[in-house]
């Protein structure tokens, strides 16, 4: 530490200090909307903390632990560390790979004996690290250079990729959307974005051919859920129908009948919303939608504050990532967009979604508490 | 500092424009909600009233498993549930009570149903009991009036009616799991079951079946009022297997408790007759999930029934394997049949002395005495001037280490070493030495017992590479094309008499006591004793008989045959686990088994239906 000290010239913040600054409003917004899932878990059990929201509430628990040991991690230590730690995630996502190739026939867990860790969710908050670092060394001047794209190309596209060959769609979309995002607010040239959505559009003929015969089901059967009510539309035409049937005030709680007399499958997971929506009607959608509005506002607030390129980055990648969630799972419940299997944030059942969330809202918080830390260009190198 | 300042507007300026862009896609989200929940909340609603109705899948019966001569192997029954609807009844306590006079509830039931119908809502049944005997339910209904509220319900479930002496050729059927879910909300119907092993599992497309649908009208409370359509789904297909379930069962019961495998092969099609793992389980227990106990007794057995040991077990092949070792020797030109090796009971190569299992030496050998008397020595000189490769290539030529294909999961490979393998995976050179010791089947060699069946079978052929099937072709019997063995007749020739004379000569053959009398039935083998641990200077000394030597530490017993000598129709592997010597354990359950199957054989001809089948089933169908 003392080290660091020497060069940044500005003693390092005590822990008190820290505690002081921490992000106390955004920890009561995220205890408000895992008590919302704690309650719709413990719905959906009928009535019954088990299985569901009694282990959902452990997780949440040592979620928070994490957030706050990260929320207190310099924010020159995630600077430093942030290629490092995307070179880890990226060896593991390709160990992944191997792996899944010997057998097992999952393909997108390592096995860890005590939990099973998906390094697709690791990836997603290394990337808006390695990225924050990237564009934060370019500086100002060489931003607007072509050469700035090959690092965000590098950086997004290998891990899109390999994730895409799991194959985990909507990770690979997740990924690929927030790392777009991140270089927009980073000040790529707005010509080169639209240059790439041309592209886009004319590779669609070509991706089409290259996806797996269930995921263009998925997306013949989004286009038109009736042809296959009983196959791959069953699930969203269920939701549709639970959602819309719970109305302006829903149907009460612990009494959906769509979700509660199995229509839904799986509803503790990805089509959770659909039970709040179809209990709790659209008012109480609108109340988690607004509880959600409020920490995406949060983050973005924190981003514009923070004097650091990398720690605006950081703050808008996080966001931007936990943004890309709530809006991808309800437009899926809501059948706007193909069923991918992206969890609602902090509602859904599942934990490393959790711990993902839980340690980004770290990062997010520890650029608060860090806002006026300045961060070198390059770690051990002076400020400019 | 000025740039950086810039840079910090720049970053604003994006930024509200992605919160601009965030605020739109969830304007769309409201939206979205609106339209379906303000719109259209009546239309969804009226759907979501119909949906309770009609939304009910008819699960397709399940394929049965037949064996060759169409007897039920995995058969359907009809399984009579009694449910409980708890608003029905005034009290669930003193309903439950009056069943429990009726039918046998456990006091786990009772404990159970007491927690289901507080948690469900009142209308959703709930199951007390399942699996009722016909007599229960005849009780049930008798005493309808007095149980308002139970009901009982008819699904299917699988029934494997000959218990453990198939199971692991069918396999056995269990709750979807995970991993399985594709979407077909047919596998998350509760109660349904896939196949898990066995042929239930490979062959689970076939046997599946798709669902029907059915529409019915309910009245709020979600009861049935009445049906309004139907539409049948399609039942599985059943699935006929070359199995003889009369032989099998003969095999199964033969080996009793030893550990061990045995394959009987029909030599012109590859029609797996008879395929036993021992010891087994009764498929039956996992239909409905085994208890916690049951499956921790099945796990740790030292015997491990829940494995396939005829196509996952891997053992080295003894003696078994001298016949390749003979016929690569005769085809490459190096031994002459007529010239013999001296046998002093042992043999040196370098300063390392290799040991014959006979003591004293087995004097001047030929090749077909050497196969008849099993005598190392012979082939440790034939292996030393074959080499590895050579051995492996007639090896592989007859289906060792090398998977056979066969439509069971789990099949291993076996191993058949060569310096190139070696190399690759060890990342050592071969010695000479261990030439010598696959010479006689031992060192790195490793075979399945369904390998062994498909050397014999191969072996019993003649011409051609038999690869085994254990589905039956539809439209009957028939010789599939097989490639060519492409050996040499005249070393098959003399082979097949080492093999006739090891079963058939009184002089000296080591399974002569094994022979079958009856005319025109004879066998022709080979024995194999594959050591476990390696025998050291001590042991030779001690010389301990078997039944001084722990069980986990006595040899393997193989035997491998055919029979008839003259028009070879049926080939048998055998392998006893650390049953001792192949002549004492393996060679007489080869010779009771390839008696019995000749015996049936006018039967298989005839490939009549009721064509002698074991006698009486272990569960009786009509329960």
């Amino acid at each position: 530490m003392a080290n660091t000290a020497h060069f940044i010239g500005r003693p390092a913040l005590t822990l008190r200090h820290k505690l002081g600054q921490m992000s106390w409003g955004l920890v009561a917004l995220l205890m408000m909307v895992a008590f919302v899932g704690f309650a719709m878990l413990y719905s959906a059990a009928n009535g019954s903390l088990e299985p569901w929201a009694s282990r959902q509430m452990v997780r949440f628990g040592v979620g928070m632990v994490l957030m706050f040991i990260v929320a207190m991690i310099d924010i020159r230590q995630l600077h430093r560390f942030a290629y490092a730690f995307f070179v880890f995630a990226l060896l593991l996502l390709v160990a992944v790979e191997v792996m899944g190739r010997v057998g097992m026939g999952a393909q997108r867990w390592i096995d860890l004996g005590v939990f099973q860790l998906q390094p697709s969710e690791l990836m997603k908050l290394a990337l808006v690290l390695a990225l924050a670092r990237y564009f934060h060394g370019l500086g100002p001047e060489g931003i607007a250079k072509m050469k700035a794209l090959i690092g965000p190309i590098i950086l997004i596209g290998v891990p899109t990729a390999l994730v895409l060959k799991q194959p985990d769609l909507g990770t690979a979309m997740l990924l690929a959307a927030g790392g777009v995002a991140l270089c927009f607010a980073a000040g790529i040239q707005w010509r080169y974005f639209i240059g790439a959505a041309v592209a886009c559009g004319a590779a669609l003929p070509v991706a089409w051919q290259m996806l797996h015969d269930y995921q263009r089901q998925r997306i013949l059967t989004y286009l038109d859920p009736s042809t296959d009510p009983l196959g791959a539309g069953y699930h969203i035409l269920q939701s549709k129908i639970a959602l819309g049937s719970g109305g302006m005030f829903g149907k009460g709680f612990m009494a959906g009948t769509q979700s509660h007399l199995e229509f839904l499958p799986e509803m503790q997971t990805d089509f959770i919303f659909t039970m709040l929506a179809e209990e709790l009607g659209m008012a109480g959608a609108l109340l988690l939608l607004l509880l959600y509005v409020l920490i995406i506002a949060y983050g973005i607030g924190v981003s514009l504050r923070a004097t650091s390129q990398f720690g605006r980055l950081v703050a808008l990648g996080v966001t931007v990532t936990f943004f890309l969630y709530v809006f991808i799972n309800i437009a899926m419940v809501t059948g706007l967009v193909p069923v991918v299997g992206v969890p609602l944030p902090l509602i859904s059942y599942g934990g490393t979604a959790m711990m993902t969330l839980m340690v980004g809202f770290g990062m997010l918080a520890s650029v608060h508490v860090h806002r006026d830390t300045p961060v070198p260009r390059r770690p051990g190198g002076s400020l400019y | 500092m000025n740039r950086d300042l810039d840079r910090r507007k720049q970053f604003t300026r994006r930024a509200v424009i992605l919160a601009g862009g965030q605020a739109l896609l969830l304007s769309g989200l409201v939206a979205r909600l609106y339209q379906l929940q303000v719109i259209d909340a009546e239309a969804y609603e009226v759907l979501a009233e119909e949906n309770r109705i009609n939304m009910r899948l008819l699960p397709p019966p399940r394929g049965l498993i037949l064996d060759r001569f169409g007897n039920g192997v995995a058969v359907n029954r009809q399984n009579y549930r009694l449910v409980l609807v708890s608003e029905q009844t005034e009290s669930v306590a003193d309903t439950l009570d009056r069943l429990s006079a009726i039918v046998e509830l456990t006091d786990r039931d009772i404990s159970r149903v007491n927690r289901e119908t507080s948690r469900k809502r009142d209308f959703v049944p709930v199951t007390v009991r399942e699996d009722l005997t016909w007599s229960e339910v005849a009780r049930v209904e008798v005493n309808a009036p007095e149980l308002p509220g139970v009901m009982i319900e008819v699904g299917e479930s699988r029934l494997y009616p000959y218990g453990d002496l198939a199971a692991h050729v069918t396999g056995y059927v269990g709750a979807v799991s995970e991993a399985e879910l594709t979407g077909d909300p047919l596998l998350e119907l509760p109660g349904f079951r896939t196949g898990k092993n066995g042929a239930e599992r490979i062959f689970e497309p076939v046997l599946r079946g798709s669902a029907g649908t059915q529409h019915v009208e309910v009245n709020a409370y979600g009861r049935i009022i009445r049906e309004i359509a139907r539409q049948e789904g399609l039942p599985g297909n059943d699935l006929t297997l070359t199995i003889d379930i009369g032989l099998q069962a003969f095999a199964a019961r033969r080996l009793q408790d030893e550990a061990g495998a045995v394959i009987v092969m029909d030599v012109t099609n590859g029609d797996v007759l008879a395929l036993v793992s021992s010891p087994s389980f009764d498929p039956n227990v996992f239909t409905y999930g085994l208890s916690g106990d049951l499956w921790q007794t099945l796990l740790n057995d030292p015997k491990t029934p829940l494995i396939n040991k005829a196509v996952a077990g891997q053992y080295p092949p003894g003696s078994t394997y001298k016949m390749m070792v003979a016929l690569a020797g005769l085809q490459e030109g190096l031994i002459d049949p007529n010239q013999t090796v001296w046998c002093p009971g042992h043999y040196t190569l370098g300063n390392h002395r290799f040991h014959c299992w006979k003591r004293g030496g087995h004097g001047h050998m030929n090749m077909v005495d050497a196969i008849k008397r099993s005598c190392d020595v012979y082939f440790y000189e034939t292996a030393r001037k074959l080499g590895a490769e050579r051995m492996a290539e007639m090896s592989n030529r007859f289906g060792l280490g090398e998977v056979s294909g066969i439509e069971l999961p789990g099949e291993r490979e076996g191993l058949i070493p060569t310096p190139a393998w070696k190399l690759a995976v060890m990342g050592e050179s071969w010695q000479g030495g261990e030439t010598l010791i696959a010479g006689i089947g031992q060192g790195y060699v490793l075979t399945t017992p369904l390998q062994l069946a498909v050397m014999a079978a191969r072996l019993g052929n003649g011409q051609h590479k038999v690869v085994p099937r254990l589905a039956r072709p539809a439209g009957g019997p028939s010789i599939p094309e097989f490639e060519p063995l492409g050996v040499d007749p005249f070393a098959m020739d003399l082979v097949r008499e080492g093999m006739n004379r090891v079963v058939n000569d009184p002089q000296g053959g080591t399974a002569y006591r094994a022979r079958i009398e009856d005319e025109g039935m004879t066998m022709a083998g080979k024995t194999g004793t594959a050591q476990v641990r390696r025998i050291t200077a001590a042991d030779r000394a001690a010389n301990l008989s078997i039944e001084e030597i722990p069980w986990i530490e006595r040899d393997h017993a193989l035997f491998v045959a055919y029979a008839p000598v003259e028009n070879p129709r049926y080939a048998i592997a055998v392998v006893v686990e650390h049953g001792g010597g192949g002549s004492r354990a393996a060679a007489p359950v080869a010779r009771d088994i390839l008696r019995e199957a000749q015996r049936r054989q006018s039967a298989r001809f005839q490939e009549t239906p009721d064509a002698d089948p074991v006698e009486t089933p272990v569960v009786s169908p009509e329960l």
